[in-house]
């Protein structure tokens, strides 16, 4: 008899509360993920009450209120705060995007914030990204041409630069890739979301000459054709992108390269 | 509770700590002159904070009107106050062209000209002919130039192969008896496991200190870790007094509204609505060096017309531009107004208020990039093994003041000098000196010290109470008054080092440790940048100093070297060097100072 069970240390658990100061009247509760790599156990979940009266604006900055002033162990990435540097991605209400550029206004009750889904938790809201920059590196995300550079610069029209808006803007943050449930099953082999985009941003470059060998690499029923158009990306990307359309594009290139 | 750590050991020719711009450009240079080279790096490459940079590279193209390079030497040495070194600032303005078609050459998405050229803004300070008016020299990607180099850069670097240490947190330089570096420790967040990287030279491109301050635009990782590295290995901080406070940070939140909204025609207004900047500098404007503006609008805050309920802020106007100029060349600061501030920019001013930014003080350097240990018999001694460049860095290219957009040049310029002076140097089928087990002895020292730490302080407390003290007493006007207060506060402060409180003993994602040995880098930071500031008896540049309003060079054209005392209570030794007078070719000869008006 075949028996499904979730392997041991899945379950989430109820962990610790930290109620707000007694005087402080717009309370906000922050439900919050937390994996001790060191000890073993199971994930948590810890609760958080702040006072909003005495917090900046964004998730980020209640993040990191309660690592200043209430839990030095919280742990999670940050740098730039103001949405460019794409550190702070974690899953908030939710959604996948950027808790620097999240509200909490925006949301209705209790703040449950979680590390970007179905990637390996190193510690808290930490996940361990190396696939996607692995995945990354295999598109030879860089300007392929075997023209000679001029002395100065090399022309490219407005219209052809054009071609770049919506791409190149790209904060690689896997919000989209790990929004997206045939990433969750195939992250192995399916390229995901972000990666496409920058594998289509060097597609759509004028001054790229390798259009054939890209679409080479591409044209595989994993690394392309797992995108089922779920649009999960697109509806997630923090940035306002839109990666399904850019695979789409992708897909509609080889499918006129055949015709 | 101390314990032994596992330690790994390394050979590289060359390590390089940072990835941002400077970092990355020269780790690309050293791995294509067949370097063995490792990049150390606290955050993904693409996260560091050149990617923040918004309005442009400098460069003299000539693209949208006439330019020369030594129109860009002349401003970047009137912007800098003539505290910059001119054989420097020459190597940098006359290797901006050939940089700039580089970075395109690499792939970098530049907005174009109707040509199909690289396209160019007007910026701060930079002018037509010796200060006739504002000329186009900021080569832009609208207003994400920054991102586009920075992944430009990661990209090649890509391409190359080179090796990267991600999330590696560098701990302390590891220094011979005689003085050369021998490379670096570092500590694997992921792992939690120590790393001894033994190189035959060490590049520092670490970048600035901006969190030193309550307020700033910088990321929360810009936390001078290159200097107080150098300043635990004994050697000096150069000219850390010059701090610059950007005009135009949102008021509130700090983030950046770059310059190039004004080189698009944004302009400043006071609360009777009036363009202030008129009065402050009459020929250019709004779009005078950085430190004329943020003076300038501190002043008008100080008479009574800030705008706002309480008169704190300033308005700075966009929305005359129209939507289509903002949404295709400044999408970027256009959201950020709106998310930031609450403001429709193409419809409503945004409020904005001076906030630090940028550090011209830094690690000194020659033009080639090796770091220096002045003496008072050889200003110009060199640290055998040790290079730096970038904003860790005081090359001295920006004085007392930088240009916007020479910035992200200087990354460029003295990062890609880094990589051809270490492929000069360094011989990578020489043997590798081997390490004594001592080595590093002292950075783990330290790790274990502060990884233990039970005081009573949270690391954020003693934080927030030095960043105040910057932020106070150490601000865009100072008196002597003020500065010998926060002298003496901030020695307080830093006093209460040995009882700061870490609550997280893990290895693994230590965050809490990080942000202390951060820390101790702030400090150190910290009081080189007051006690520098305490000292100097003029006014030059970044540094206004409201009791000796003048710039004096026959006593203050001098660089500082402050020697900070890490474990004698951050005490600071000052010394004095020359600024270099002199130009690196005969082709432009040196450019005597005289009065600075915009």
């Amino acid at each position: 008899m075949v028996e499904f069970n979730l392997p041991a240390n899945s379950v989430v658990k109820e962990g610790k509360s930290f109620s707000a100061p007694a005087d402080a009247k717009n309370t906000r509760s922050f439900k919050i993920y937390r994996y001790d790599p060191d000890s073993g156990d199971n994930p948590r979940t810890d609760t958080y009450d702040i006072d909003l009266d005495k917090c900046g604006p964004m998730v980020l900055d209640a993040l990191i209120k309660i690592k200043n002033e209430i839990d030095a162990t919280l742990t999670f990435r940050r740098s730039c705060r103001e949405g460019i540097c794409g550190s702070c991605a974690m899953n908030i209400d939710g959604r996948n995007t950027l808790a620097c550029l999240k509200p909490i206004d925006d949301i209705k009750g209790e703040v449950k914030i979680y590390p970007l889904p179905h990637m390996p938790v190193v510690k808290d809201l930490v996940p361990d990204l190396s696939q996607p920059y692995a995945q990354l590196a295999s598109i030879e995300p860089w300007l392929k041409a075997d023209s000679p550079p001029p002395v100065g610069e090399r022309l490219q029209s407005r219209e052809e630069r054009a071609q770049l808006d919506g791409l190149w803007e790209c904060i690689l943050c896997f919000s989209c890739s790990t929004a997206c449930p045939s990433y969750w099953w195939n992250s192995d082999r399916y390229l995901g979301p972000a990666v496409l985009l920058q594998a289509y941003r060097w597609l759509a470059d004028s001054r790229d000459e390798y259009t054939g060998e890209r679409l080479d690499m591409l044209e595989d029923p994993f690394r392309l054709y797992r995108c089922h158009t779920i649009m999960n990306c697109t509806n997630t990307c923090p940035k306002g992108l839109n990666p399904a359309l850019a695979i789409t594009e992708i897909k509609k290139m080889i499918a006129e390269r055949r015709a | 509770m101390s314990e032994s750590y596992k330690i790994i050991d390394h050979d590289y020719d060359v390590v390089v700590m940072g990835a941002g711009g400077a970092g990355l450009r020269a780790t690309l240079g050293t791995v294509e002159a067949g370097l063995k080279t490792a990049c150390i790096t606290k955050v993904f490459p693409t996260r560091s904070h050149t990617v923040a940079a918004q309005g442009g590279i400098g460069a003299s193209l000539g693209n949208m009107s006439e330019d020369h390079w030594q129109w860009h030497m002349y401003d970047t040495v009137k912007g800098a106050d003539w505290l910059g070194d001119q054989d420097a600032i020459e190597y940098m303005c006359r290797n901006a062209v050939p940089a700039v078609h580089e970075l395109e050459h690499y792939g970098m998405p530049f907005s174009r000209t109707e040509d199909g050229k690289i396209y160019q803004r007007p910026f701060g300070g930079h002018t037509r002919d010796h200060g006739k008016a504002p000329v186009e020299r900021a080569c832009a990607a609208a207003d994400r130039t920054g991102h586009a180099m920075l992944h430009t850069l990661y990209q090649q670097c890509l391409k190359h192969k080179a090796e990267f240490f991600i999330e590696y947190i560098a701990l302390d330089l590891m220094m011979d008896e005689d003085g050369t570096c021998r490379g670096l420790v570092a500590w694997d967040l992921d792992s939690g496991e120590m790393h001894r990287f033994n190189a035959k030279m060490t590049i520092l491109a670490s970048g600035g200190y901006g969190r030193a301050f309550f307020s700033c635009t910088s990321a929360h990782t810009c936390t001078g870790d290159g200097h107080g590295m150098v300043a635990r290995a004994g050697l000096g901080l150069q000219d850390m007094e010059f701090v610059q406070f950007h005009p135009t940070g949102i008021y509130g939140s700090g983030c950046l509204i770059t310059e190039g909204a004004r080189g698009e025609g944004g302009y400043l207004t006071n609360s009777e609505g009036e363009r202030f900047m008129e009065r402050y500098a009459p020929t250019v404007k709004d779009l005078a060096s950085r430190d004329v503006v943020s003076r300038g609008m501190a002043q008008e805050i100080r008479d009574g017309r800030g705008v706002g309920e309480h008169g704190e802020y300033i308005h700075l106007h966009l929305e005359h531009l129209g939507s289509e100029v903002l949404w295709e060349r400044l999408p970027g600061i256009t959201e950020t107004a709106k998310i930031f501030a609450g403001v429709d920019a193409t419809k409503e001013p945004i409020p904005v208020l001076p906030t630090v930014h940028y550090n011209m003080g830094g690690i000194p350097t020659n033009y080639k990039g090796e770091v220096l240990n002045p003496t008072a018999d050889n200003p110009n001694r060199v640290v055998p093994g040790l290079m730096a460049a970038g904003e860790a860095a005081c090359v001295s290219v920006h004085g007392a003041n930088r240009l916007g957009t020479n910035s992200l040049l200087d990354l460029v310029v003295f990062g890609r000098a880094c990589g051809l002076h270490a492929a000069e140097v360094v011989d990578p089928k020489a043997s590798f000196k081997e390490l004594k087990t001592t080595d590093g002895q002292t950075a783990l020292d330290r790790f274990d010290r502060l990884r233990w730490a039970k005081g009573s302080r949270p690391t954020a407390d003693i934080r927030l109470e030095m960043q105040r003290v910057m932020q106070g007493n150490c601000g865009v006007f100072r008196t002597a008054e003020i500065l010998g207060e926060g002298v003496e506060k901030l020695s307080k402060t830093a006093a209460t080092l040995p009882d700061v409180a870490v609550s997280d003993r893990s290895l693994i994602w230590n965050s809490d440790l990080v942000e202390t040995m951060e820390l101790e880098n702030l400090m150190v930071c910290a009081a080189a940048t007051m006690n520098s500031a305490e000292a100097r008896h003029e006014s030059r540049g970044a540094h206004a100093h409201e009791d000796y309003p003048k710039r004096d060079d026959d006593v203050w054209m001098k660089h500082t070297i402050a020697t900070v005392g890490w474990d004698k209570g951050y005490g600071v030794d000052l010394t004095y060097r020359p600024v270099n007078s002199f130009t690196l070719t005969d082709e432009v000869e040196y450019i005597e100072p005289k009065e600075r008006v915009y």
